[in-house]
């Protein structure tokens, strides 16, 4: 097991031995991490290293793969999030999700922000619900773009807005942690950019972990990395320390392209 | 190099390859052609079956029909106040003696042998041309009346040799003529073909129609949301699957048998009822209805789930807020086409016993009626010549039925498809 | 170490250590060389040394353009932006190394009446410590060895000890010959070149230390 090298305030999400099959294969051996409030966490690794899989089980978006099957202890403030007591729908609401592929309902932009509110009842009136579509839209660095056609489809949208959106509507619930499962990687260079910026902007708000292909972007947006290989987490770190002097060999084989 | 490999710029310039790259585009031109083919093919047959019918249908929107000359100020008609439906209004026309009025009439003007080839219910259209226009009971009117059946064959040049002549003068006189009658959009059966309209059976198909949509619709729905949203993946989901899509596959007649062994031994009364005939046709589309559903929510992309449930949808929500929204133009066209099929369905209707000669439109889904296809069917054992255009008329009618309900699917599909 | 999937990666690195070992080299003969000339007072052979110079200074612009292309266009991660980095301070610091050799070089005609000096026994030997310290710390590199890059650190003490005996011994020999001044102060800037090297050699050493493990060597006394 690794140990976690960082220990600062009390960490958001911890993660004890945590181990997910899918049937009868195991997809994550004994994971333990801390994901702490102020930082962005980036989980990196090799495709199939499971880094994905463990990320969906930070919201427990895998209750939807009927063979998945998690053991081992996740804590969201001290409560384990797979206890009985726990509601998946509140848990999602506290803990937000950004996919690969931008996903905004075709509907338009404004019901795409005011979709998680309005089901969560987080907004009373219309005048409220206004308040915080705008509020969410400005956050994301949305706002100026689409202010003027608040009506039009989410889905006419570049893809870089349309993942700006896709933010907008996972901070629109107020989460206290959002999970970004590979959010740039249908985006052009300008529109990785974008995001990248955004994340930065929201670090601190939000607990926020992004799981990332693009070793760079994993280096330019995070302040911890986490590199997963083979359903293990090798390594978890300081971004500056895992990018350039690794503890492991297999990290620095991953990072400086030498794997397999 | 010692012995480099050919590049491709020495491969293509052989004999061999030009010769086979000669053969892929006459692979090509040939399946082009034949593709070409089977749809000019399908054209030509298309077009033959509407030509067919149009040049036979249009006759039945016409018929024979003798000009009346009736001087309406010569004898004492009314019409009385108060009444409250048509029926009333032509009993009471006929008590004042309308029928005998007419053929007086009919015999000073024409003559004997002209006012015996009026219809016998040629009283009855002059009824409702009254009731229509009340001020005719008061000047003297030129009333177009329907020619019986015989002088209609003699007026096409066939039926009875003897009334040939008879109809060839009248027709010279103006007095005889096929005119537009677009009563046969407003009539129902009858057993003379120069009265028989297809209001009824069209009315017997809309009411089956929307008990079958009623029934069919949120049924094959809620299984098809069921059986892709919720049901575990195991062998009892996978048998529902095969028996679903074996069901979609059994033969009409068999839903007919159903139909009378269930419904009919529940509701002995309602024999004939568009609610049997509907309830019938359900059960025939509902799994169209769950296959194509099925597809239409299986199209429906995964991410748009996800992106639901990460901010908290619950199943429930994500279903009814977004999967149903998105697979529902699917889901109507697949509908509308199994109620498509289930307007052109005989077989399962004559087992119930719509085939019964209704003359009057139903009023209620529990009023014997018949519907479009069986009237088809039924018009066309008649022998009567005029029965023959009818028929080609009915089909008419069906198709346009069926032109709308399509081009309906085309539109909300059109209209409600979204981009993702 | 792992070959990196882009094979055209490490033929640059390869070619980075090449260049790299290639101003090594040219280093170390310039110090001895320089040395030989000054003992000898072989004042072409000095020349020689002056004029070699220019290749060391061609080379280090060459490890400079490569360096900033590799960090441009191959992204490079933790050893091997390490190393990339290491090799482009490691020219600049061998260039210098070059630069006081040839410093020594141009000495070679300004020193009269070389039996009479004593001291110029001593400063074949020094010069042989640091040029084998030049030679040792490239070897390091070479092998990406922070052992040996250690070891040339610690000798570095051993150059400043003949600095210090030199020093002295020069100084006194200035007192009793007041004639051989000039000479002798000439010398005294030799044995201070040769100082630098020792110096430079160990801030090679150091940069060879942080790309093979990630850190200078800090508990090192200097």
């Amino acid at each position: 097991m690794v140990t976690n090298p960082i220990s600062n305030a009390e960490p958001k999400m911890r993660a004890r031995d945590v181990s997910v099959y899918y049937g009868t294969k195991k997809a994550i051996d004994a994971v333990s991490i801390d994901i702490p409030t102020e930082y962005v966490t980036a989980f990196i690794g090799p495709s199939g290293c499971g880094k994905s899989t463990f990320l969906r089980t930070l919201n427990r978006m895998n209750d939807t793969i009927a063979s998945a099957r998690v053991e081992g202890r996740i804590e969201l403030d001290g409560e384990d999030i797979y206890e009985s007591g726990m509601d998946v729908v509140q848990l999602r609401a506290r803990v937000g999700m950004v996919f690969q592929k931008p996903n905004p309902f075709p509907k338009s932009i404004y019901e795409n922000v005011a979709y998680g509110p309005r089901i969560h009842g987080f907004a009373e009136g219309k005048a409220d619900l206004d308040a915080v579509v705008e509020r969410s839209l400005r956050r994301a660095g949305l706002w100026e773009e689409v202010k003027d056609r608040l009506e039009d489809s989410g889905t006419a949208l570049s893809g870089g807005q349309q993942q700006r959106l896709c933010i907008a509507r996972a901070i629109a619930v107020e989460p206290e942690v959002i999970l970004m499962d590979e959010p740039c990687s249908a985006l052009d260079p300008i529109a990785t950019a974008k995001i990248e910026e955004l994340i930065d902007e929201l670090r601190g708000r939000y607990a926020i972990v992004i799981v990332t292909h693009s070793m760079q972007q994993a280096a330019r947006v995070s302040q911890r990395t986490a590199f997963f290989h083979l359903g293990h987490m090798v390594e978890y770190g300081e971004t500056s320390q895992i990018f350039t002097t690794p503890r492991e060999t297999r990290t620095q084989d991953y990072i400086t392209g030498r794997y397999g | 190099m010692s012995n480099p490999v050919p590049r491709s710029v020495e491969l293509t310039r052989t004999p061999g390859f030009e010769r086979r790259l000669r053969q892929r585009y006459a692979a090509e031109r040939r399946f082009r052609l034949a593709g070409l083919g089977a749809i000019l093919f399908s054209v030509a047959v298309l077009l033959f079956l509407l030509v067919t019918m149009t040049i036979n249908g249009i006759g039945g929107f016409q018929r024979a029909t003798l000009k009346v000359p009736v001087a309406f100020s010569q004898v004492s008609l009314a019409l009385p106040q108060g009444l409250d439906s048509e029926g009333a209004a032509i009993r009471a026309l006929e008590s004042q003696g309308l029928p005998e009025v007419i053929d007086d009439f009919a015999r000073e003007t024409l003559g004997e042998e002209a006012a015996d080839e009026l219809s016998p219910d040629a009283w009855r259209v002059a009824a409702e041309q009254i009731i229509d226009d009340p001020t005719l009971l008061d000047r003297d009117a030129q009333l177009i009346l329907p020619a019986s059946e015989n002088l209609s064959a003699a007026l096409a040049g066939d039926g009875q040799a003897a009334l040939q002549p008879l109809a060839r003068r009248l027709a010279a006189e103006g007095v005889l003529a096929e005119r537009l009658d677009l009563g046969f959009l407003s009539r129902s059966d009858a057993t003379d073909s120069q009265l028989a309209g297809i209001w009824g059976a069209l009315k017997g198909s809309i009411l089956t129609m929307l008990v079958t949509l009623a029934l069919a619709f949120p049924i094959g729905v809620l299984s098809a949301l069921y059986l892709e949203e919720y049901a575990p993946r195991n062998r009892w989901t996978d048998l529902i699957e095969v028996s679903i899509n074996n069901l979609a596959a059994v033969p009409s007649i068999i839903f007919g048998l159903l139909g009378l062994a269930v419904f009919l031994t529940l509701f002995p009364s309602l024999r004939s009822a568009p609610l049997i005939g509907g309830m019938t046709l359900a059960l025939m589309t509902m799994p169209v209805i769950v296959i194509s559903g099925r597809n239409a929510i299986k199209a429906v992309p995964p991410s748009i789930r996800d992106g639901a449930l990460a901010i908290g949808a619950s199943p429930v929500q994500v279903v009814f807020h977004h999967v149903l929204p998105l697979a529902l133009p699917g889901i109507l066209t697949g509908t509308i086409i199994g109620m498509a099929r289930a307007l052109g369905e005989t077989a399962p209707l004559l087992m119930i016993g719509m085939r019964a000669f209704v003359a009057t439109p139903p009023d209620s889904l529990t009023d014997p009626a018949t519907v479009l296809p069986v009237q088809i069917f039924l018009w066309s054992d008649e022998v009567d010549r005029g029965f023959v255009e009818r028929t080609s008329a009915a089909i008419i009618v069906l198709l346009a039925f069926l032109l709308v309900m399509n081009g309906l699917a085309i539109y909300l599909r059109n209209r409600f498809e979204k981009t993702w | 170490m792992v070959d990196h999937t882009v094979k055209a990666f490490d033929e640059d690195i390869t070619r980075l250590r090449g260049l790299i070992a290639e101003m090594g080299g040219l280093a170390e003969l310039a110090i001895q060389e320089a040395l030989e000339a000054l003992i000898s007072g072989d004042d072409e052979l000095g020349q020689q040394v002056v004029a070699r110079d220019k290749k060391l200074d061609m080379l280090e612009s060459e490890v400079d353009a490569m360096a900033v292309r590799l960090l441009a266009l191959r992204a490079p991660m933790a050893g091997d932006l390490r190393e990339i980095i290491a090799a482009l301070k490691i020219a600049g610091v061998v260039e210098r190394i070059g630069d006081y050799a040839k410093n020594i070089a141009k000495r070679v005609g300004r020193i009269e009446g070389r039996s009479r000096f004593e001291p110029l026994t001593l400063l074949p030997a020094m010069g042989e410590v640091a040029a084998e310290m030049v030679h040792d710390v490239l070897t390091a590199y070479a092998a990406r060895d922070p052992v040996l890059a250690r070891e040339v650190i610690e000798r570095d003490a051993k150059v400043d000890a003949f600095y210090d005996s030199l020093f002295r011994n020069l100084v006194s020999h200035m007192v009793e010959n007041p004639a051989t001044i000039s000479s002798a102060a000439q010398l005294l800037f030799v044995a201070r070149n040769l100082e630098r090297i020792g110096d430079h050699a160990t801030n090679v050493a150091e940069m060879v230390h942080f790309a093979a493990v990630g850190s200078y060597p800090t508990d090192i006394e200097r």
